[in-house]
């Protein structure tokens, strides 16, 4: 089947399986591994990317629902040398360990501070909830109040 | 000579004579009992960790100093998230005079020979490295002075260095520029290293050499891999416990659209297709025959690891213990369990394999580069020096990646279609086919005298195996050690005032592989010990900080040990009293020669555990950076918190469950602590462990601190108090 959709600004055409998981297809096809495989199974968030600016599992969105969507992947978030500020609080913050989860944590907090552009500690505990084996939830916490301010600061 | 250096050769020189000499004498004197040879290698194993085995001579293999003026350092160890390439480069940095910026760290291919024999963890890899890389460093420095003084034709005395930058007589040359000249190098006799407090990285919190590529989302792990003409594999896992391979049914697969080929080998079946898709249909498809003997229960599983059961392995001993803990009504015993934990790092496993002729390449997150070059090597029928392993970052390693059969499936499957093949575990495959960390039990029995101080005290701890049976660990050491170093980690008492104390190591041999899981024995056995001297010192009526530091020896190893407990008390302000609904609980151990106390801050609510906050004081002898040494410890005790809380996997009909995170419970956000305050001290001047020994109070600090919510002692993790 083809699917066209556009992805990080870019338009592309696919002509694969209907019942593709969007991941295999963005990282495969595409070429674009920062969205992580961790499950397949909706279950850790290390596939996260926005879908009409909502944050989606991709690996358990088939392609044919991406017709005519825009997308935005972890290498989309920063506009060329411009970090986003989630990905500039998560440097200033040295969030990261291994790095496996991060790319699926920061497009959910990318997509939490368009909602909520202040959120509360509850509001983190709640809509934040991929899984990070490294156990980062400390700095990310402090990251995700980092980047609202910074996000607060530049609009 | 620096004051550090010298302490390290002291130590080391201590330990080379003890095990040379001292093991010598004790193996000579035929009267003595095979435990005492054992209670002596245990001692010297608890003390001193295999960290590197590699080169350390030739700074080339290390170093490649390209033309732009950047060094690229071609680490033998690998980066899991551990923050080892910061600490390599800092470390380099300071010893070759250049700015930390100017350092790129690379994982070393096999192939370019800067290979270590031993694997990636244990917390070894800056303590490991320190003294090797400033000297190969330092001896870089100056092969490039050397060749400078040449070009410029001054005396190297008349040369100054300043990032990477060489000066002399009014003219600068880069590194880049001097190296871009040389065809040979002399390597010179290895210059005096910098007194530490000269030096601009070392030991400051430098941030995280590769945080901008993960901030990026880069492709830098071994899922991320890739290969020109790359084709899809995947391989049919054992579903269940004792399940042998027996043939599969394959005619249906074949037909698949996509599929390339089945590849049947005698111990496995996979296939090959063009697609990620089509080779996972295929799979689906394929009907695999497997023989087992015995349906497995986590009751069984349970009979198996309970103290009293196989022989005892008498490792630690002082006094007599047994004779004072033989009977009594004053005897204070208890038991504490803990289950079957899964490593659920975030990366499953996988590799991307490419094998032409009698040459292969593999490239694979792995903790243990030579030993997956080996097995490929084997394989194949190809010499080792034939197989080239292209480590890449790990998406966590936490022990799961000192086993890499992955790497030999997927070069058995490019083989056989001669194109590089990837493949790689699903979820489900990960936690039924993990290495896992083995179940405990535990059996503590004390007695006090009439101050309520311990006379007595002995610990047995019946465990599955965690080192032995790996190709990573001497098979000829098993018989001599008799229980398994991995397992009673952490397990012997540390509080050496007491007068008689012992450990008692039970080894069970569990019919699922059990391996290394960050820590290896230390969370469950400090869970056990630290819970224990809890209850003794409330049953003395003392204070449990006070109790512990009472019953600690005055050697080096005791001083540091009360110096974290001390440190971790006095910044948490702890205190033994419920205030608004919080208690305070505390635990100390000792890993890896690193001490760690910690103090938590607990609630109930809504029936549920919820810790609050954590203060940790850690002392890892001297932190490289100490902002990593934090955020080791943020992740440890998070980890650790997490296995004591939550996690377990349970055995249904021979199948391991769960298979997915969710079910598979694990700490999240939600169940972190708000607050977790590390204090690091340094003590001895030399790096030591870090990225382990924080996990082990944590999960007795937590059960200490609800006993005193609700008068419950916890004796099993994970801790459930509804
Ligand atoms: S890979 Fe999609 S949620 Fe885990
Ligand atoms: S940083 Fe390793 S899993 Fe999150």
């Amino acid at each position: 089947m083809e699917v066209s959709f556009l992805i990080n600004g870019v338009s592309q055409r696919v002509d694969v399986d209907a019942d593709t998981p969007l991941l295999w297809v963005i990282r495969d096809i595409l070429d674009l591994k920062g969205t992580k495989f961790g499950c397949g199974k909706a279950a850790c968030g290390a596939c996260t990317i926005h879908i009409d600016g909502e944050a989606v599992r991709a690996c358990a969105y088939a392609v044919k629902f991406a017709e005519g969507k825009s997308i935005t992947t972890i290498e989309g978030l920063s506009v060329g040398d411009k970090l986003h500020p989630v990905q500039q609080a998560w440097m200033e913050e040295v969030v990261p360990q291994c790095g496996y989860c991060q790319p699926g944590f920061m497009m959910a907090t990318a997509a939490l501070l368009e909602k909520i552009p202040q959120p509360t500690d509850q509001d983190i505990d709640d809509n934040i909830v991929n899984v990070c084996r490294c156990a980062t939830y400390y700095r990310m916490r402090k990251a995700i109040h980092r980047a609202a301010a910074i996000k607060q600061e530049t609009r | 000579m620096s004051t550090e250096n010298k302490k390290k050769g002291f130590s080391r020189r201590k330990f080379l004579t003890r095990s040379a000499i001292g093991l010598g004498v004790i193996l000579g004197s035929g009267y003595l009992s095979r435990n005492l040879i054992r209670r002596y290698l245990a001692g010297a194993i608890n003390e001193l960790e295999p960290s590197y085995q590699g080169n350390t001579k030739s700074p080339s293999l290390w170093f490649e100093i390209t033309a732009a003026n950047e060094i690229i350092l071609h680490s033998p160890k690998v980066e899991m998230g551990q923050g080892t390439f910061t600490g390599l480069a800092q470390i380099a940095a300071d010893e070759l005079e250049v700015d930390i910026s100017q350092i790129q760290v690379v994982h070393a291919a096999s192939a370019s020979g800067n290979l270590d024999g031993l694997s990636t963890g244990g917390s070894t890899s800056i303590s490991g490295l320190w003294q090797p890389l400033r000297e190969l460093a330092a001896t870089m420095r100056e092969m490039v002075k050397q060749a400078a003084a040449q070009q410029m034709g001054v005396d190297v005395a008349e040369l100054s260095v300043n990032n990477g930058v060489i000066t002399a007589a009014g003219k600068s040359l880069t590194y880049g520029a001097v190296v871009k000249e040389v065809s040979e190098w002399v390597v010179p006799k290895t210059p005096p290293l910098k007194p530490i407090k000269d030096y601009k990285f070392v030991g400051k919190p430098v941030p995280r050499v590769d945080l901008r590529d993960k901030v990026l989302g880069a492709p830098i792990f071994g899922m991320d891999a890739t290969m020109p003409d790359m084709l899809f594999g995947a391989v049919v896992r054992p579903p269940m416990i004792g399940a042998t391979y027996a043939g599969a049914d394959t005619a249906a697969a074949a037909k698949m659209p996509g599929v390339v080929k089945i590849v049947s080998e005698p111990d496995f079946v996979g296939v090959v297709a063009t697609s990620r898709m089509a080779a996972e249909n295929a799979k689906q498809a394929i009907q695999a025959n497997w023989t087992t003997e015995k349906s497995w229960q986590t009751a069984d599983i349970e009979a198996m690891i309970k103290v009293g059961q196989g022989t005892p392995y008498v490792i630690q001993k002082s006094g007599n213990a047994q004779r004072l803990l033989a009977a009594g009504e004053d005897i204070i015993t208890a038991e504490f369990k803990s289950p079957i934990g899964a490593h659920a790092q975030l990366e499953p496993n996988g590799a991307v394999a490419f094998v032409e002729g009698d040459k292969a390449t593999i490239m694979i997150s792995t903790q243990v580069v030579k030993l997956t070059r080996g097995e490929v090597a084997k394989r194949l029928g190809i010499a080792e020096e034939n197989v080239n392993i292209q480590p890449t970052f790990l998406g966590g390693g936490f022990g799961r990646r000192l086993h890499t059969p992955n790497a030999v499936q997927a070069a058995v499957l490019s083989k056989a279609v001669g194109k590089p093949v990837k493949c790689f575990f699903d979820r489900q495959e990960e936690f039924q086919n993990d290495t896992f960390r083995p179940p405990t039990h535990h059996v503590l029995k004390a007695k006090l005298d009439a101050d309520g101080m311990i006379a007595a005290i002995e610990h047995n701890v019946s465990s599955g195996d965690v080192m032995f049976g790996s190709p990573m660990f001497p098979a000829l050491a098993e018989p001599l050690l008799g229980a398994d170093v991995g397992a009673w980690r952490g397990g012997m008492i540390q509080y050496g005032a007491i007068p008689n104390y012992q450990t008692i190591s039970w080894r069970v041999k569990l019919p699922f592989a059990t391996s290394w899981w960050r820590s290896l024995g230390l969370l469950a056995n400090t869970f056990a010990i630290e819970s224990f001297m809890d209850e003794l010192a409330l049953k003395a009526g003392k204070d449990p900080v006070e109790y512990r530091l009472a019953q600690i020896q005055d050697d080096e190893a005791g001083t540091r040990l009360k110096s974290v407990i001390r440190a971790a008390a006095e910044k948490a302000g702890w205190r033994d009293e419920v205030v608004d609904g919080r208690a305070m609980g505390f635990a100390a151990s000792t890993d890896a020669q690193t001490p760690c106390a910690q103090v938590v801050e607990v609630s109930i609510e809504n029936e549920e555990i919820k810790v609050h906050k954590v203060t940790c004081a850690i002392d890892p002898g001297l932190a490289v950076n100490p902002d990593q040494v934090r955020a080791q410890c943020e992740g440890a005790i998070i980890m650790g918190l997490s296995a004591t809380m939550y996690e377990q996997m349970i055995v249904k009909d021979s199948v391991l469950y769960p298979t997915i995170y969710g079910p598979y419970r694990m700490a999240l956000m939600r169940d972190a602590p708000r607050e977790i305050d590390v204090v690091i001290l340094e003590n001895t001047g030399v790096p030591g462990a870090v990225g382990e020994p924080p996990l082990g109070p944590i999960g007795a600090a937590i059960a200490n601190a609800v006993f005193r919510l609700t008068g419950r002692r916890l004796r099993e993790m994970p801790l459930a108090i509804a």
